[in-house]
């Protein structure tokens, strides 16, 4: 297992040149004046304005050089020194953020990983018992109901779903607002004497802080997203876990079980759901991992500042330095996530061998 | 199992048979869109919804359009008719186009092996290290100023981004095959590679890779309107269900008074999408199934 870890953490880096060679090459695709387009504030006041963008910003430079340019920094012509570049990690400057791309990451991020946090609890407890009844219930009544749920939440478009619920619980009953944070509660927040933010996650920090009225807050705003994308997986996870259930149910260890004269909650909860969770656990670290690098979807419906949002905006812009970062930053969740994942799996099943 | 007991066995499928008549209601749609909503005499395009004036508001359900009207007058029972066919020509070639892609090359990494398999291969990793959706608004994004804002500019991103799915299936599929007794039969007799692989090994090795797929019409056809929604798929006013709800973005805190914006179009790509899940789902559980790829757009 060791190798094939090591491995995997080889071949890592030549994914990630891949993923921005790719990634280059598409948002080359574009004209240097369609690329320039991204600095112009303004209507330009003498016809070279846009020449001068695209000059200052080398946008009209061939393709190779303009890489190079990204990977290790633009030479200062008097000085000789280095500006910027991704090896050294300066990932530049972020137009749509009006940050550096870093910062911007370390802003958005939170956002997108507190989503992911409070999503799985429902989305694993739920959907793992839903598939345990479907399971026990076999082709009875309750499988069915519970067969259609599933499949009607994953026709659902997750726009049309979140629309529908802002429509209720927000124009209608006035219950769950969008956004993160209340107005009130972002004056606590951002304010440094007053509340310290040890991870950008907001629950999380309203806790540490003893601040439960901004908890409270930061739970109300999370409740409608996180319903959302809990119902649009529980088709997945219950599928996974009604099927594996059933593979279990079918052992023999569960045939000696019953014949022991174990009570049918013990058998099923004990010995056929315990080896059941496995390929479900797989699901949801692979769920988990793919809400890491942002939900766009959900972020822009209920306008949570997140990876997704920030990634979404920086496309319509056109925005080459933010995609880059953002792309190289979810390419690498992505890889470490699914490889934590397949390590997880080799743990909690000792029969798999990593290779 | 003979096609014939496979097309009983959906009919009898209480689920998959709901699933058919769905389709078959939306196929109806489609074929007579100019009968139900005809379009107006001088339209440059039948796509584009016709407008009923200028108003900024959405006008409820009324006489004139019964679906009622978005902001800027575009009738919502025209672009939800129309809609339907876009919704077919999004799922069907994007599917269609994808699974071509996948299956060619994944073909080739499997059948060949060596050193095409382990760059093809690297190459699939590098595409599905972007998270799908992400990938395809870039592209999206990207393509829309030189192919513009029709309906392949948002086709073409989900088929580049679309194919790698079916390219590992295949690929894994086909490894297990080639090495049978058949195969090596017809290899003796002399069999052209191309011949081998057409008539011997993809029709053995294509039945999961064609479960997947027969599932992701649906899904396709959610991130084809997720891309209008977020404003980089068709223009406004093309008859599209993704376009038709982004013109609810604009009205959110108001959004109970102007409900008829999200229903109409909401629910019938909602019933479009379960239509082929439902198929799709039955199809599965009848041909020894695997699981499907975790994608969609959340």
């Amino acid at each position: 297992m060791v190798a094939y870890v090591v491995r995997r953490f080889l071949i890592l880096p030549i994914i990630l040149f891949g993923v921005s060679v790719l990634i280059f090459s598409m948002l080359m695709l574009l004209g240097p004046l369609e690329r320039a387009a991204l600095y112009v504030h303004d209507v330009p006041h003498t016809a070279d304005g846009i020449e001068r963008i695209v000059k200052k910003y080398g946008l009209d430079d061939p393709i190779h050089i303009q890489y190079w340019r990204w990977l290790v920094g633009k030479r200062d012509p008097e000085t000789g020194e280095l500006d910027g570049g991704i090896l050294w990690g300066d990932f530049g400057w972020s137009q749509t953020a009006q940050m550096p791309v870093m910062q911007a990451i370390k802003e958005k991020f939170p956002g997108s990983a507190e989503l992911a946090l409070w999503s799985a609890i429902p989305m694993l407890t739920i959907g793992i018992y839903l598939g345990v009844q479907s399971a026990v219930h076999h082709n009875k009544f309750v499988d069915h109901v519970l067969r259609t749920f599933s499949i009607v939440g994953y026709s659902l478009p997750t726009f049309v779903f979140g629309l529908v619920m802002l429509m209720l619980f927000y124009s209608r009953l006035n219950l769950f607002p969008p956004e993160r944070l209340s107005q009130w509660a972002k004056v606590i927040v951002y304010d440094a004497t007053r509340f310290t933010q040890y991870t950008g996650m907001n629950t999380i920090d309203a806790l540490l802080n003893l601040r439960f009225d901004v908890f409270l807050d930061a739970l109300r705003h999370i409740v409608l997203p996180v319903i959302g994308l809990s119902y649009l997986n529980w088709a997945l996870v219950l599928r996974v876990m009604r099927s594996s259930m059933l593979e279990s149910l079918r052992q023999d260890y569960i045939t000696t079980a019953r014949s022991k004269g174990l009570m049918e909650k013990v058998v099923v909860n004990r010995h056929a759901r315990k080896n059941a969770l496995i390929p479900v656990a797989t699901i949801g670290g692979l769920i988990f991992v793919g809400y890491l690098s942002g939900v766009v979807i959900t972020e822009t419906i209920y306008n949570l500042h997140g990876m997704g949002l920030l990634y979404a905006d920086a496309a319509l812009n056109l925005d080459i330095v933010t995609l880059l970062g953002l792309t190289l930053f979810n390419g690498l969740i992505l890889i470490v996530g699914n490889l934590v994942v397949d390590i997880m799996y080799a743990f909690i099943d000792p029969r798999v061998r990593l290779s | 199992m003979t096609t014939r007991k496979l097309i009983k066995q959906l009919l009898t499928n209480p689920l998959s048979l709901s699933g058919i008549v769905l389709i078959l209601f939306f196929v109806i749609v489609a074929v007579f869109a100019p009968l139900i909503a005809p379009p107006p005499k001088r339209a440059r395009d039948p796509y584009d919804m016709p407008r009923l004036g200028y108003s900024a508001e959405p006008q409820p359900p009324s006489e004139k359009a019964i679906f009622g009207t978005t902001e800027g007058q575009f009738d919502i029972f025209y672009g939800v008719v129309w809609g339907t066919r876009t919704a077919f020509k999004a799922g069907l070639i994007v599917t269609f186009s994808t699974l071509a892609i996948g299956l060619a090359l994944g073909t080739t990494a499997a059948y060949y092996g060596g050193r095409i398999d382990e760059v093809l291969m690297r190459v699939v990793e590098i595409f599905q290290a972007f998270p799908f959706l992400l990938a395809a608004i870039t592209m999206a994004a990207v393509l829309q100023p030189k192919l513009g804002r029709g309906i392949w500019t948002p086709m073409i991103a989900l088929i580049v981004f679309g194919w790698t799915t079916y390219a590992r299936l295949i690929r894994g599929d086909i490894l297990s095959v080639k090495e049978r007794e058949y195969v090596l039969a017809a290899r003796v007799t002399g069999a052209s590679d191309f011949r081998i692989i057409l008539r011997h090994v993809i029709p053995n090795a294509i039945f999961p890779t064609m479960v997947v797929a027969s599932m992701d019409i649906g899904t396709y056809v959610l991130s084809f309107a997720a891309l209008s929604f977020l404003g980089v798929g068709v223009q406004v006013g093309y008859s599209d269900w993704g376009q038709i709800i982004a013109f609810a973005r604009n009205w959110i805190p108001v959004l109970s008074k102007y409900w008829f914006i999200i229903a109409f179009p909401g629910g019938a790509i909602t019933l479009y999408v379960l239509a082929w899940n439902l198929l799709g789902d039955a199809f599965r559980d009848i041909l020894d199934p695997r699981m499907r790829g975790a994608r969609g757009a959340a």
